[in-house]
């Protein structure tokens, strides 16, 4: 897939660079503000997992399309260490992020589409989708 | 994501009316919407931004750093909510574990499920409560063809599941032993080793095996590092615990049990347990054996079975209701 913008994730600052470009974007596909502020809640847990256990990354953006219905498709790419059990990070209750963080199962509640691919020692890659309503 | 949006024109007219009265029946009805938001899934996020949108239709004036200060409330509930989504998911997950459970703890009833003897001569009264749903106290009996009757008492160290499953693995070794072969301290060494072999290390089992002849008045037994039990002298009314020397099951395959045996006499009583019984707690305080006894003594006009249950009731009320243990107690009373 060739997206349209990517934002580095290196530093946690960065987090709050993709935020805002989510935002933005999001704002302009047509999402109401309680989406916009979902996006950019998914976005925060999937920049910070990329600053805090991959090192560096990218968050990508891209509009997508579907009998009529417009959405917003975002993925995060690291090469990082990979995720070993994908089954456990996506329970309920293991947050990988110190226990505060909504970590990927929030992630999925708070996007439409959640697809997840891993390998270990290559990195992860996390594709979300929301649509417009 | 939302099954059943809030209604925002009845929000609105109600905002409305309490922002112009201060009504406290608005705020009751404010109070239904928050339950009924509860009972529908609807998120945190969502009512405020049914708020939001209430609040610019009644101002449109609404000046812009109002409006900018509700977006930033807005932000701050997204993670609140999703970790109320979170819980909300736990709790349905955890209700299904609850009923998985009550299903196994049906089947464990079943598959350890024994006869109480009724033997000539003798009163048996039995009691035996898990603590939780499942079971780690087991109790067995066995009937022989030449009207002796196996009576097995054991716990496994620990309650709960593990303790429950391993029970149902010691009930199917006992009865893969042939039936001539009864004797106490053969039955704990056949058994040890199948514990030894079969279970986890860092799980232990206490057992007493006895081996109960109603025609000859006796009761032969040896025991696995179980709670010792008591024997009742109706002559001289004393309590007199019964000693039996043993290693824990599983700890060594080549553990050796000595038996013992002792004669019944008119009036007394063979009383078995396990420590749930006689490490009932008061508050923090554990009671002491003399305890239990003078309880059983309170209760032993009554027959084998009333006697038991009393004695169950005591303590289950001592306990505020909430066993801590898993609690098991045979009485076999020989008639006058």
């Amino acid at each position: 897939m060739d997206f349209r913008t990517c934002v580095n994730i290196q530093k946690e600052w960065d987090i709050v660079g993709a935020r805002q470009f989510g935002r933005d974007f999001s704002k302009k596909l047509g999402f109401g503000i309680v989406d916009q502020a979902r996006i950019a809640t998914a976005i925060s847990e999937l920049a910070r997992n990329i600053y805090l256990y991959a090192g560096s990354g990218k968050i990508c953006f891209d509009e997508v399309e579907n009998v009529g219905s417009r959405g917003i498709c975002i993925v995060a790419i690291d090469t990082g260490p990979g995720i070993k059990d994908i089954s456990q990070v996506m329970e309920d209750g293991f947050s990988t992020s110190g226990g505060l963080g909504a970590g990927l199962p929030g992630v999925k509640r708070l996007m439409d589409e959640f697809d997840i691919t891993s390998k270990t020692g290559e990195g992860t890659e996390i594709r979300v989708v929301k649509w417009v309503r | 994501m939302d099954a059943i949006k809030l209604d925002l024109s009845h929000y609105r007219e109600l905002l409305k009316q309490y922002i112009n009265t201060q009504d406290e029946s608005a705020l009751y009805e404010a109070e239904q919407i928050s339950k009924r938001s509860i009972q529908h899934n609807i998120s945190l996020e969502e009512i405020i931004n049914t708020h939001i949108n209430a609040l610019e239709d009644i101002y449109p004036e609404l000046p812009e750093n109002i409006q900018h200060s509700m977006s930033f409330l807005l932000e701050v509930m997204i993670s609140y909510g999703l970790a109320l989504q979170e819980f909300q998911d736990l709790r349905e997950t955890q209700l299904e574990i609850k009923s998985e459970i009550s299903v196994a703890a049906r089947m464990q009833n079943t598959l350890l499920s024994t006869v109480k003897p009724d033997v000539e001569g003798f009163d048996i009264g039995v009691v035996s409560v898990p603590a939780n749903q499942m079971n780690g106290d087991y109790h067995h009996f066995i009937h022989h063809e030449d009207g002796t009757v196996g009576i097995t008492v054991a716990d496994v160290i620990g309650k709960g599941i593990p303790a429950a499953l391993c029970m149902s693995m010691i009930k199917y070794a006992m009865e893969s032993f042939p039936s001539e072969h009864k004797n106490p301290s053969e039955i704990l060494e056949s058994l040890n080793r199948v514990v030894e072999r079969n279970v986890d290390p860092s799980m232990f089992i206490t057992m007493f095996y006895a081996l109960f002849n109603p025609a000859a008045s006796t009761i032969s037994y040896s025991s696995a590092g179980h709670e010792p039990g008591f024997y009742y002298h109706a002559a001289d009314d004393t309590f007199e615990e019964i000693r039996a020397k043993g290693v824990v099951l599983g700890v060594t395959d080549m553990a050796q049990y000595r038996q013992y045996e002792r004669e019944i006499h008119a009036g007394d009583m063979v009383i078995l347990l396990t420590d749930g019984v006689t490490e009932c707690r008061q508050g923090d305080r554990f009671i002491e054996s003399e305890e239990v006894l003078e309880v059983i003594k309170s209760f032993s006009h009554l027959s084998a079975q009333e006697l038991v249950e009393n004695v169950y009731k005591h303590f289950e009320k001592l306990q505020d209701f909430h066993l801590r243990d898993d609690f098991t107690l045979i009485i076999i009373k020989k008639d006058v």
